[in-house]
């Protein structure tokens, strides 16, 4: 039988590789929302898998509203990568450092 | 080892590699197909934690509509590829003794002597029978408990639809558009011209 540390070790390492590929790719913002997405469902599995251990469903619930969340975040993040691109001509960070002291 | 840990490991496994190859991969394109993967493989680990909903939901709406607006957007923006990976390597090894050393950590906290399963106390979950129905115990939750959290995510939406259509809107000119203060201040003499004009019959006579 699989065990609770079993699913965090795995939601832990799946945050990692989130994380390092925010280190990677620091220069394209829309694999940088990615691996945002990839680190959102890291989290989530660590919440479906105390929820399930614990015989609670408010893990489940927590997920759910992370998932509305989330969609918000990346309409809002890609309008304003579109207009990003429709002002400045290109994507990359950068070149997008008008606001840099 | 049984069937639901030779399941969890095939499933963690193709998480975890598709994962690597979505944050390595050259083509924006491409890294979003690795990403659908991943999810694909997270929702069959929730339904292995028996989040039947949940899963369904992930793979409706991350994979029906968040990556399908990922690959609109990566389609629709010209992106250079040569100066995507100009920093690739600098920020690499950075990177990876940041995440070792949190894998490290958490393996630390998270392993089998503080969750495993004869430590951790709840670790023998109940395995439902088949007729029992996840939809209907998170909706019981959902709509009594917090159906005002449910309320203010609708909201959040709902903002973030006016928001997005907000941001992207062009004001072009060449629309046709209504302007009422016209409308309403304008005199008859505007609108109606008399004009004198002799007849062709009277002047044939």
């Amino acid at each position: 039988m699989v065990s609770l540390s079993d699913y965090l070790i795995l939601s832990s390492i799946i945050f990692c590789i989130g994380l390092v590929g925010i280190f990677v790719n620091r220069t394209n913002i829309i694999t940088l929302l990615m691996c945002v997405e990839l680190i959102l469902v890291a989290v989530n599995t660590n919440f479906v898998a105390f929820s399930h251990f614990l015989g609670n469903e408010a893990g489940q619930i927590f997920v759910f509203f992370i998932l509305t969340v989330a969609a918000a975040e990346v309409a809002i993040g890609l309008a304003i990568l579109t207009l990003l691109f429709r002002n400045c001509g290109s994507i990359n960070v950068d070149v997008t450092n008008s606001l840099k002291w | 080892m049984n069937s639901e840990q030779i399941i969890f490991y095939i499933l963690s496994f193709w998480f975890v590699a598709s994962s690597l190859a979505m944050i390595f991969s050259r083509n924006a394109a491409k890294a979003v197909l690795f990403l659908v993967l991943a999810f694909f493989s997270a929702a069959s680990i929730w339904i292995l934690l028996e989040a039947e909903f949940l899963a369904i939901t992930l793979i409706l709406v991350y994979v029906g509509a968040v990556m399908v607006l990922f690959l609109f957007v990566i389609k629709m923006l010209n992106i250079d590829k040569s100066t995507l990976r100009a920093k690739f390597t600098g920020y690499l090894p950075l990177g990876l003794i940041v995440a070792a050393i949190i894998v490290a950590e958490m393996s630390l906290v998270l392993g089998d002597n503080q969750f495993g399963l004869d430590v951790f106390r709840f670790s023998s979950p109940t395995r439902h029978g088949a007729d029992y129905s996840n939809i209907t115990v998170l909706a019981m939750q959902l709509y009594t408990t917090y159906v005002y959290p449910f309320e203010l995510a609708a909201v959040l939406l709902l903002i973030a639809i006016i928001a997005a259509i907000i941001l992207v809107y062009r004001n072009d000119t060449s629309r046709k558009k209504q302007s009422i203060s016209e409308q309403v201040n304008v005199q008859a003499k505007d609108r109606v011209r008399l004009v004198s004009i002799t007849s062709p019959s009277k002047k044939g006579k």
